[in-house]
């Protein structure tokens, strides 16, 4: 099968590869460029655990070509933390909202991107914003714990600067 | 309580988890993420039919599509079967179980061919090379046909689609029946059923094999929950000299028991990485998992109980029919025997009978499901209490506290012949009704009624009781199950006083590094951030039972306790050699051995092992380095219970069901870190709704698994679920140093009663006595409608 050749940032790094037209983003990331901490949890886009930011909005990464990322910019759960951890991957340590970790990477992206969006969200908010994103180990009890502390974390952090 | 408890630091706190670090940066070792040099990646091809005679097979044109290195058979791996390690019955039907149907298909899904190829895409886009004749065979589906004279058949060589009859008694159930009915009391019986429910660990199942030529040896990588028992198995499944073979469960991204199995995959992973020399992956798609990984639940549960006119428990019936599926996986048989004891659960009775019939059918075999046999139990006595609570007219917190074991008779040996050392159901229920306001729900419930609001409150309740700490071997035996239910455990001081733990235990999700580190650093006095834990490798951890069944902290985390105190024991003898004085007149406190009353006189673990490091001046009979071993095998079951509570609101008009408040009040004993232990209920909790209110597994009449995908099979998401009001009560066990009990299953054992309970009393005053699971909109509509023309059909005939 032909190839096309992509120039893609990813976690910061510009990665020039030839995929597919067929190669979801998700397998460019783990099988192509090895940035294996993206995770895949379903083939029907329904788990979430896949979830990157595509210049900064939240993605399932099953669900987009990689050639639809060509000179566009990804960041996956490796790209978080910036010197320190993001304050969302502080908050699911703290608030212990995650288990066996899996759907983590995705529900945390999910969660950045709807903070963007909704700093200050409700109970409700939260739940609802992270619908698309699924986890069998919490009950989701405290990761919506988690994100509210992020949220409080963040908003602190914004007041700060 | 042992002096260790007592002097304890960190035993009991909320730690953060040492697990977390990884995988909150994605630096995280799934089995899909190994990448071996000249990895090849294979692909099964499963059946779209649910049973069919195989009548050919040609994989010529997939064998010669690009990147395709071999394409396999079953005629290629003829032999190889994956073995069942819970023969119940002398008598059990046990159908051979290949690795790659050769003749005759028998569910949907199941496995036909194997390709190889050098890529993902590639192994897959083979599978649409080969192709396969079937002739259609019956599928066999429902339980109750499938055992009826001339059914058909899904092993026709077998000539009965029964695997098994097994029954135990306790007391005489006859006896009780009679009893009851001479007295003007009551027998009352109902029928439940469980439906089949897809397990649905986030990691879909992946396994590696790297074969080493020159050596014969393997290392297999694999999404499991029990490296050291799939060692074995592979071993007797292919002959491969279990010394020759490394298992390693990598990071495992949950199991809930669908982990906890020899598959398929892992043979055929096995096999082919030998017979071509490089190594190979395979790991399943979530749809393909749905059909290949294995389902839980599925009985049918037939319930009698005999009560006196007061409500006064007596003898108790069970008659399950369950599904093992086409073919009988690690455990499948023995999965319904695991509730046979607690269906009497916190009740005092005078008999119990149970039997159990597994069936074959044409689907996905059954297995292991996060509670296994309990939450079944639990749902089909706990439904039962309050339905009778509601025959009767008593309050169903009433007549569960005139029947429940009292807090002062323990220990108390049941019907089941299970001795409960320890319990306080008062205590538990005392705080979940204040928690829930259950007299302020109860007058709401009343007002609602009255008037008529299309809203109406349920309040469910759900006492409930389990068997954790698989196992005590010799009841294992008993039982037929063919290995033990010990748990080992190392604890080595490195020269540098730096500690590493080595634990049997397998876990995906559950924290042991964390807890165990906190047992570990109580026993030694060291600290927490000095603790390494070393599992889920047969290389690194060569022996254990690996994690299931609730079992993890009330064995494997006393092993670590009994290895850490022999380290000290045989630290006290060295201090003591160089100390010049008696072991005994050492005290050891915060890690440091004092010689008791000479002040000064002292000597951190740590440079103990240091010396024992050295050994050059250690005491007559004491060998160098600084390390011990524990294999515990428990005497006893524990037995955590609690009490949930659960309000719900239903909407007659729409059949929605919504949670309007949870409480669970769990006793699990003492606790080693509630931050986990509370993580552990609310995702417990959440499996348990999902069952009462959004899963299930369908297959229509053919045989096709109509929720074949995510899109199709409802795991709950953030959005479905209530906030959950936790707390605990706490009676220590008595059988372990500990006190712990386990926490694993407990709320999926005790939820999904508590919230079809609730739904289920909020439509009582309708003529519902029943809700099938799961309750969803569309079922509790026409359940709500079948019971308003039952009821309206029977007015009129008394009119």
């Amino acid at each position: 099968m032909s190839t096309v050749p992509i120039s893609v940032t990813v976690d910061g790094q510009r990665y020039e590869s030839d995929v597919e037209p067929r190669q979801l983003l998700v397998h460019h990331l783990r099988d192509g460029l090895g940035r294996v901490g993206t995770p895949i949890g379903c083939d029907t886009s329904n788990c979430g655990a896949c979830t990157v930011l595509l210049d900064g909005k939240s993605v399932k990464s099953c669900a987009v070509l990689a050639v639809q990322t060509d000179g566009r910019s990804v960041t996956t759960v490796q790209g978080l933390a910036n010197g320190t951890w993001h304050p969302v991957q502080q908050a699911f340590h703290a608030e212990h909202g995650l288990q066996c970790g899996y759907c983590t990477p995705g529900m945390m992206l999910a969660a950045v991107d709807l903070l963007t969006e909704n700093p200050n969200p409700t109970e409700a908010e939260i739940r609802d914003g992270l619908e698309g994103n699924l986890c069998r180990c919490t009950g989701y009890q405290n990761i919506v714990k988690a994100v509210q502390a992020a949220a409080v974390a963040m908003q602190a952090e914004g007041a700060a600067r | 309580m042992t002096e260790t408890l007592e002097s304890s630091k960190l035993v009991g706190q909320p730690l953060k988890r040492k697990e977390d670090a990884r995988l909150v940066t994605g630096e995280t070792n799934w089995t899909d993420n190994i990448q071996l040099p000249g990895m090849l990646y294979m692909a099964i091809l499963r059946s779209p039919m649910a049973h069919a005679k195989i009548d050919r097979i040609d994989t010529s044109r997939a064998a010669q599509m690009p990147g395709v290195v071999a394409v396999y058979t079953g005629a290629d791996l003829a032999g190889l079967g994956i073995p069942c390690v819970w023969p119940v019955t002398d008598d059990m039907v046990g159908p051979t179980f290949p690795v790659l149907a050769a003749d005759e298909v028998r569910f949907a899904g199941d496995a036909v061919a194997a390709v190889v190829a050098d890529s993902r895409y590639r192994a897959s886009d083979a599978l649409e090379g080969i192709e396969v004749d079937y002739s259609p065979l019956p599928a066999v589906i429902d339980m109750t046909a499938a055992l009826a004279d001339g059914a058909d058949l899904v092993h026709s060589d077998k000539g009965t689609n029964k695997c098994y009859y097994w029954e135990f008694t306790g007391g005489d159930y006859a006896a009780a029946k009679a009893k009851a009915e001479a007295e003007g009391g009551r027998v009352f019986h109902r029928q439940y059923i469980q439906q089949r429910l897809i397990p649905n660990a986030m990691e879909p199942r992946a396994v590696v094999c790297a074969p080493m030529a020159a050596t014969g040896e393997i290392t297999l990588w694999s999404s499991t929950q029990i490296p050291h028992v799939v060692r074995v198995l592979l071993a007797l499944v292919t002959g491969i000299p279990e010394q020759k073979i490394r298992v390693i469960a990598p990071d495992v991204g949950g199991g809930f028991g669908s982990k906890l199995d020899l598959y398929r995959e892992e043979v055929i992973a096995a096999v082919v990485a030998g017979k071509l020399g490089r190594p190979v992956k395979w790991t399943e798609s979530r749809s393909e998992g749905y059909q290949a990984t294995i389902h839980g639940r599925d009985q049918i549960q037939d319930i009698e109980v005999a009560c006196t006119a007061d409500g006064t428990l007596l003898g108790l019936k069970v008659d399950l029919v369950a599904n093992m599926g086409a073919y009988l996986q690690i455990i499948t048989p023995g999965i319904p025997l695991l509730g046979a004891f607690m269906y009497n659960s916190i009740y005092k009775f005078e008999a119990l009978h149970f039997g159990c019939t597994g069936v074959f059918t044409t689907t996905t075999p059954t297995d292991a499901y996060r509670g296994a046999g309990r939450p079944e139990a639990t749902y089909a006595i706990e439904r039962l209490m309050d339905d009778l609570a509601a025959e009767l007219g008593v309050d169903p917190l009433e007549l569960r506290a005139k029947n429940w074991i009292k807090h002062e008779e323990f220990p108390f040996t049941t019907i089941a012949g299970l001795e409960y050392d320890s319990g306080n159901y008062e205590a538990a229920t005392a705080k979940a009704t204040e928690l829930l306001d259950y007299s302020g729900l109860r007058a709401e419930q009343a007002r609602r009624r009255e008037s008529g609001d299309p809203v109406q409150l349920g309040i469910g309740v759900s006492t409930f009781t389990e068997m954790c700490g698989l196992a005590p071997s010799r009841i294992l035996s008993a039982l037929k199950y063919v290995a033990g239910g010990w748990e080992s455990s190392t604890v080595r001081v490195l020269p540098t006083g730096k500690v590493e733990v080595v634990t049997g235990t397998s876990p995906h999700g559950q924290g042991h590094v964390t807890a165990w580190s906190q047992i570990a650093a109580d026993a030694l006095g060291v600290p927490f951030e000095d603790i390494e834990v070393i599992y889920g490798d047969t290389k690194m951890s060569p022996h254990g039972m690996d994690t299931y069944g609730s079992r993890s902290l009330v064995v494997g985390g006393i092993a670590v306790l009994h290895a850490a105190e022999r380290v000290v024991e045989k630290a006290r003898r060295i201090a003591a050699h160089q100390l010049e004085c008696d072991p005994a007149d050492l005290d050891f406190e915060g890690g440091v051995f004092k010689v008791r009353g000479t002040p000064g006189a002292e000597k951190a673990i740590q440079a103990v092992a240091f010396e024992a490091f050295t050994a050059h001046d250690l005491p007559e009979g004491v060998e160098p380095t600084l390390t011990a071993d524990s294999t515990l095998d428990p005497n006893q079951f524990s037995y955590p219970h609690g009490t949930h509570l659960c309000a719900v609101e239903v909407d007659t008009e729409t059949g929605a069901v919504v949670i309007r408040k949870y409480v669970a009040v769990d006793d699990i004993g003492n606790v080693v870190n509630p931050m986990i232990v509370e993580g552990q209920v609310h995702g417990g909790i959440a499996q348990g709704i999902a069952q009462a209110l959004y899963e299930e597994a369908v297959y229509d009449a053919d045989g096709n698994l109509v929720t074949g995908t995510m899109v199709d099979y409802l795991v709950p998401s953030a959005a479905d679920l209530p906030h959950f009001t936790t707390d605990r009560t706490v009676t220590p066990a008595t059988t372990n140093e500990l006190g712990v009990k386990g926490v694993g299953e407990a709320g999926t054992i005790a939820s999904t009663p508590a919230v079809v309970n609730a739904v289920v009393d909020a439509l009582r005053h309708l003529g519902v006595h029943d809700m099938r699971m799961p309750c969803s909109p569309q079922t509790v509509w026409r359940t709500i409608q079948t019971a308003a023309g039952a009821s309206s059909n029977s007015n009129g005939a008394q009119s």
